[in-house]
């Protein structure tokens, strides 16, 4: 294989892995402050293309205002599970707030069916994106370019807003330790609320460039991408950001490079992530950059 | 991590109050009469109720057995596992390819042909059953071995991971599993015996396993997993023991929906499969037999009235139309709701015993209302 297709594969890799990497920081926060696999968290990204597809083409809006109103709307959705399925079992088992999780995925899609019919809808992609540009003989669409761009840019946003701000500060102190952080006066709740606007609206975005991706939705484009993202937060160190950019990344080159080197394996590109999950939960559970942490009694 | 509530010190004194089951003299007599009761209403049954009415007892009964497999695993012994319908695919596939006869599986077949071994083989329904519940329950081992050491919901992510891995595998080797097109003309020997027979029987395996010291050590390691080591409990021994007879169940029911339905596809070992026997423990009370059996009659017999949901009505003056996919909504608002105001389901840790029932009972504080 030459080099020219070698970079063709790892652009097509680095494209889908930013993608990953978006959604997985979302798993990676909520995880970080309350040890909940938000289960929910892939559909997120299901309503999110939704609603851009029904505004661009039901109601008409511009594609910029659809855009914003998607992730304004799932950043709200993603409060609002929070307040109404996860808040009241603060003081439960951790397994309750797994199961309620699982039923609100469960909701989430079967929702969308209702509402938005179990038939998969084509997406309409903006001739430009779909444009390819040359650089030293690898031919890359715009779209592939587009993806890690704004990846990109919403990362630096986010290292500012966790790592500069007196609110990211409050972020790390909570999940750090949960108690003393209330004790020092930290509004926990208002915390948590804000961590889950913040990686619904990451998933949101994650969502609307996954089916320009993938120019087609149906109610259960969320449930893999959602579950892959998890791997790939797990794959870096769970509660770890970095981590799940590292993850995303890694993931997304790994799964492209698998089916690009070895076809006859192609088949076998879902199970991928699954395998690594395995991998990842028995050699290093805390993952990639994870610190380590002693189990307590 | 934050503290969930501080354990009551006496976690086993609780357990071993609920130990102290006063039986009701009547008891063994009574549970007979049922036995009686049930088989005369299955011999009346194949007769007298209309094939749709005996598919949902059939569904019912191998409801039971699928929901008190996981709840053994899930309820009793407190691993959170979500790959049941992993098991089930397997015993499904295995039991499907070994009872179907070499006519049928040449028809199914016509993309790839089955690999040799398996072309001319056709076993009796027992065998196969048995035999697809045993592999179900290597793989068990299998992936109980490693996964079996996480905890909480890394194991219910691993296991998961498993089951869609199970799924996926069965999806590609096209030669034994004829891959995404399934296997149909299922020889249909599922019937109310069969059925009922299966949920009898894992009902007395499952509680005469949770009465005996392994179940002991089985509840011992849910209340309090390094406490539970620390009283000598073979932690390993008995999560091992527990998952891979759980697997045995769900791949033995597998090979009984397979024959009732007659056609399977990996389409339908999805995670949707692993929520509705989830919704069954759930519902019925992680950790109660008698809650698991009611759970199961509830949500099969709602997932068909809630049929009429999704088809059209027509109310003679004004027609609504059906809303396909309104079943899931409702089953998961179901779980959902459950989870946030009624935790403990129907039945919680309790059981429905004679002397409960009879209200000869003492009143000894068995309340399983911990954590």
């Amino acid at each position: 294989m030459d080099l020219a297709l070698f970079f063709q594969h790892l652009a097509n890799g680095i494209s889908l892995g930013s993608l990953y990497a978006l959604i997985a920081i979302g798993y990676t926060m909520v995880y970080g402050i309350l040890r909940l696999i938000n289960f929910a968290h892939g559909d997120l990204l299901m309503m999110s293309a939704y609603i851009v597809f029904y505004g661009m083409l039901v109601f008409a809006l511009p594609w910029w205002l659809s855009v914003v109103l998607a992730v304004l709307l799932t950043a709200a959705l993603g409060m609002g599970i929070e307040r109404a399925a996860y808040r009241p079992l603060r003081d439960s088992p951790r397994i309750s707030v797994l199961i309620s999780a699982i039923g609100v995925s469960f909701f989430l899609q079967n929702l969308g069916i209702v509402v938005f019919g179990g038939r998969a809808k084509a997406v309409y992609r903006p001739a430009w994106l779909a444009a390819t540009i040359d650089i030293g003989g690898v031919s890359i669409t715009t779209l592939a370019l587009l993806i890690p761009g704004v990846t990109l840019i919403l990362l630096l946003m986010l290292s500012h807003l966790v790592y500069r701000t007196k609110t990211g500060m409050a972020m790390r102190a909570v999940s750090r330790d949960y108690d003393t952080a209330r004790l020092m006066g930290i509004d926990v709740d208002r915390i948590i609320s804000f961590t889950f606007v913040t990686g619904s609206a990451l998933a949101a975005v994650g969502g609307i460039m996954w089916a320009l991706r993938y120019p087609q939705i149906h109610p259960m484009i969320g449930v893999m991408p959602g579950l892959k993202c998890f791997v790939a937060a797990v794959f870096g160190g769970i509660g770890n950001i970095p981590g799940a950019v590292l993850g995303g990344f890694l993931l997304g080159i790994g799964e492209i490079m698998l089916v690009a080197f070895i076809p006859n394996l192609a088949g076998y590109r879902d199970a991928f992530a699954f395998v690594i999950l395995i991998l990842t939960l028995l050699f290093r559970p805390t993952g990639l950059l994870g610190e380590k942490m002693a189990e307590k009694v | 991590m934050r503290r969930q509530g501080l354990k009551p010190p006496g976690a086993f004194v609780r357990l071993s109050e609920a130990y102290r089951q006063q039986p009701s003299r009547w008891g063994p007599l009574l549970t007979t009469v049922i036995i009686l009761c049930l088989v005369s209403f299955i011999h009346w049954a194949g007769g007298h109720l209309n094939p749709y009415q005996v598919r949902i007892l059939n569904l019912i009964g191998i409801n039971i057995g699928l929901g008190l497999s996981l709840n053994l695993i899930n309820g009793f012994t407190g691993q959170f596992c979500l790959g049941h319908a992993g098991f089930m695919a397997v015993g499904a596939y295995t039991a499907t390819l070994l009872m179907m006869p070499p006519a049928v599986k040449q028809m199914n077949f016509f993309m790839v042909p089955l690999v040799a071994p398996l072309r001319q083989v056709e076993l009796p329904f027992l065998a196969a059953l048995l035999l697809g519940g045993l592999l179900s329950a290597l793989m068990g081992v299998f992936i109980g071995a490693p996964v079996l050491r996480l905890r909480g919901d890394y194991l219910a992510i691993a296991t998961l991971g498993f089951s869609e891995i199970i799924r996926i595998v069965i999806t590609n080797i096209r030669s034994v599993t004829n891959g995404a097109l399934g296997l149909k003309g299922i020889p249909a020997y599922t019937d109310l015996w069969w059925s009922w027979g299966f949920a009898l029987l894992t009902l007395v395996v499952v509680s005469r396993l949770i009465h005996s010291s392994y179940g002991l050590a089985f509840k011992a390691i849910r209340e309090d997993e390094i406490a539970a080591e620390a009283m000598g409990v073979g932690l390993f021994r008995h999560k091992m023991l527990a998952f891979t007879l759980g697997a045995f169940i769900a791949g033995v029911g597998g090979g009984f929906l397979a024959s009732l339905l007659t056609t399977i596809d990996p389409n339908m070992f999805r995670f949707t499969l692993t929520f509705e026997i989830l919704l069954i423990v759930v519902l019925g009370g992680m950790g109660s037999i008698t809650g698991t059996v009611i759970a199961a009659t509830i949500v099969t017999v709602l997932k068909e009235v809630l049929r009429g949901v999704e088809a059209p009505m027509d109310l003679g003056f004004v027609s609504l139309p059906g809303i396909p996919g309104m079943r899931m909504v409702i089953f998961s608002l179901l779980l959902i709701v459950v989870v946030l105001f009624y935790r403990e389901g129907i039945m919680g840790r309790r059981e429905l015993s004679w002397g409960r029932v009879l209200g000869t009972r003492d009143k000894t504080p068995d309340r399983g209302a911990d954590t």
